[in-house]
């Protein structure tokens, strides 16, 4: 094939019109572990498999708040997701100064994809390696959107990117359309669900998987370890029993930040330390 | 037809504001602030803050008016009030306010009262040189749970104090303050300086008594004060009506 000879530089086209580097960047993500996302009426629940490459390091950060009523899950490069959401979480804060208000889900993902959009069209830049799944809420209810290196974004009801993707949406695939009029507790037992099909073999934990919720009412919060380990242990008790409601102690802190497992203490954003110097990608 | 358009452009690029009180000054000009007035007033308990600031808005000698709040909550532990010029008192607080995010997503926390209190001066001395026309006080508890009050100038030099008062009632409240709280001499041994021994519902009575007494006299100080107490248990808000004329 002639892909070698045509995808040295982003602004080579192909002789079958394409652009083989954006192609890469987007098959860096799929090597990236998994990130879920699906939503409801009324919530929107991201979910992350956290892959620690070694049992020494800690696992890096895939769920970020960027503002009271949006986050994002990302897969692929993480180091290009961590720049991505700081440029977010300043558009979020000039946007509510000028205008006090939050700043639409939507704009904020075409403004994050015509960024993505220039990196594809300038001989001295590369894509991003990252997929970004944005969750948040609106006036015109919650959202979930797919970020691409590509430029492109779409909305979805529930999306899965990352390593073993196609596990996750098949399920998702199966019962998205119960997903509207479910409650909060469904939702995220739904994507706990999701989330043990990308595991496939290895044990759901607290420790190797993220989940984070943004609802009507409720700001952006990434769920404590002690609060996961309680939706999954209710996975196991009422697999088919719709009805079971959790009783949970969420910190509903709306303005900080919630870590789970961090170890090493180290921030969010610009000068993040404490994750190994290993894989690029998660 | 072109000296409609200057006239017309001339309104837009020289609006004038609110008349300030009537001066004798040949050729006076249009000026970029305006004072509308009002007392601000914060106390620092053991463990307890609280923080007042009158509600009237005024301009000259109007009354805009009489329901305006200058108290803004900028953390959970933390809570500034402002009298001077509102415009800029409003532009301070969306400035902190957005620094303030900044900061929680880097570190994942809430501010400090005593960080607060730094980035608060950095952010007026800033504009140095076309300063905030905002007379300011911090008022919360600091890491250690205790009460503290900062006392600003426009300009951002500032000081941990036990209480403190700002705005056009300031020197009618403040020597009742220093009666009421200040330790009989500097020279006394050991030094008060941070706090005072009043328990929180003494203090809130002493801050309407002042109110009430800055409301007799200074013109700008009336219609109602607001009154903030933060302890551990969180914050709470009270009212209390002052004299309208």
């Amino acid at each position: 094939m002639f892909r070698n000879q045509y995808d040295t530089d982003v602004t080579t086209w192909s002789p079958a019109g394409r652009l083989h580097q954006v192609e890469y960047a987007m098959e860096a993500v799929k090597q990236g572990s998994a990130a879920i996302g699906l939503r409801s009426k009324t919530h929107v629940v991201l979910a992350a498999v956290n892959k620690a490459s070694s049992e020494l390091s800690s696992h890096q950060k895939k769920l970020f708040k960027i503002d009271n009523h949006i986050g994002i899950a990302m897969a692929g490069l993480t180091a290009d997701g961590r720049v991505l959401s700081r440029y977010m979480r300043s558009e979020c804060i000039n946007h509510k100064f000028v205008y006090e208000s939050p700043l639409p889900v939507g704009r904020l993902v075409v403004q994050v994809a015509d960024k993505a959009q220039v990196c594809t069209q300038r001989s001295w830049k590369r894509p991003y390696g990252v997929g970004l799944l944005v969750a948040g809420l609106d006036e015109t209810g919650p959202h979930l959107y797919q970020n691409c290196p590509s430029g492109n974004y779409f909305e979805f009801h529930a999306f899965a990117i990352g390593s073993r993707s196609q596990a996750a949406k098949t399920y998702l695939e199966r019962k998205f359309e119960s997903f509207m009029d479910c409650s909060k507790e469904e939702l995220v037992r739904h994507a706990l669900h999701a989330v043990k099909e990308s595991l496939q073999e290895e044990e759901l934990s607290s420790a190797n998987c993220g989940v984070a919720i943004v609802g009507v009412g409720e700001p952006f919060v990434i769920l404590d370890s002690k609060t996961l380990q309680a939706y999954i242990e209710s996975l196991e008790g009422a697999k088919d029993d719709q009805a079971t409601k959790i009783e949970v102690e969420e910190e509903r802190n709306p303005a900080v930040i919630e870590r789970q497992d961090v170890s090493g203490g180290g921030g969010v954003g610009v000068g993040a330390e404490g994750e190994g110097p290993s894989d690029m990608e998660t | 037809m072109r000296s409609w358009k200057l006239a017309k452009m001339s309104m837009v690029f020289a609006p004038r504001l609110a008349e300030s009180a009537p001066t004798s000054h040949v050729g006076a000009s249009w000026s970029p602030y305006d004072n509308n007035g009002g007392t601000c007033v914060a106390i620092a308990g053991a463990d307890y803050c609280v923080i007042a600031a009158d509600t009237r808005m005024s301009t000259g000698f109007s009354i805009l008016t009489r329901d305006y709040s200058k108290i803004h909550h900028i953390t959970e532990k933390c809570v500034l009030a402002s009298s001077g010029f509102q415009a800029d008192v409003r532009s301070l607080q969306k400035n902190l306010d957005a620094r303030h995010q900044i900061y929680q997503h880097q570190h994942s926390k809430q501010m400090s009262c005593p960080a607060m209190a730094q980035l608060l001066s950095n952010t007026l001395y800033y504009k140095r040189f076309f300063p905030y026309y905002s007379f300011n006080v911090l008022g919360g508890l600091d890491n250690e749970g205790k009460g503290c009050v900062y006392t600003y100038d426009a300009v951002g030099s500032y000081e941990r104090s036990g209480y403190s008062s700002q705005g056009s009632g300031q020197t009618l409240i403040m020597p009742v303050l220093d009666n009421q709280l200040k330790s009989a001499s500097p020279l006394v041994l050991p030094p008060r300086e941070s706090s005072t021994p009043l328990t929180e519902s003494e203090a809130v009575d002493l801050i309407k008594d002042t109110f009430a007494s800055a409301a007799e006299r200074d013109i700008y100080t009336g219609d109602g004060v607001e009154i903030v107490i933060i302890n551990k248990e969180g914050i709470r808000r009270e009212t209390m009506a002052l004299k309208r004329d």
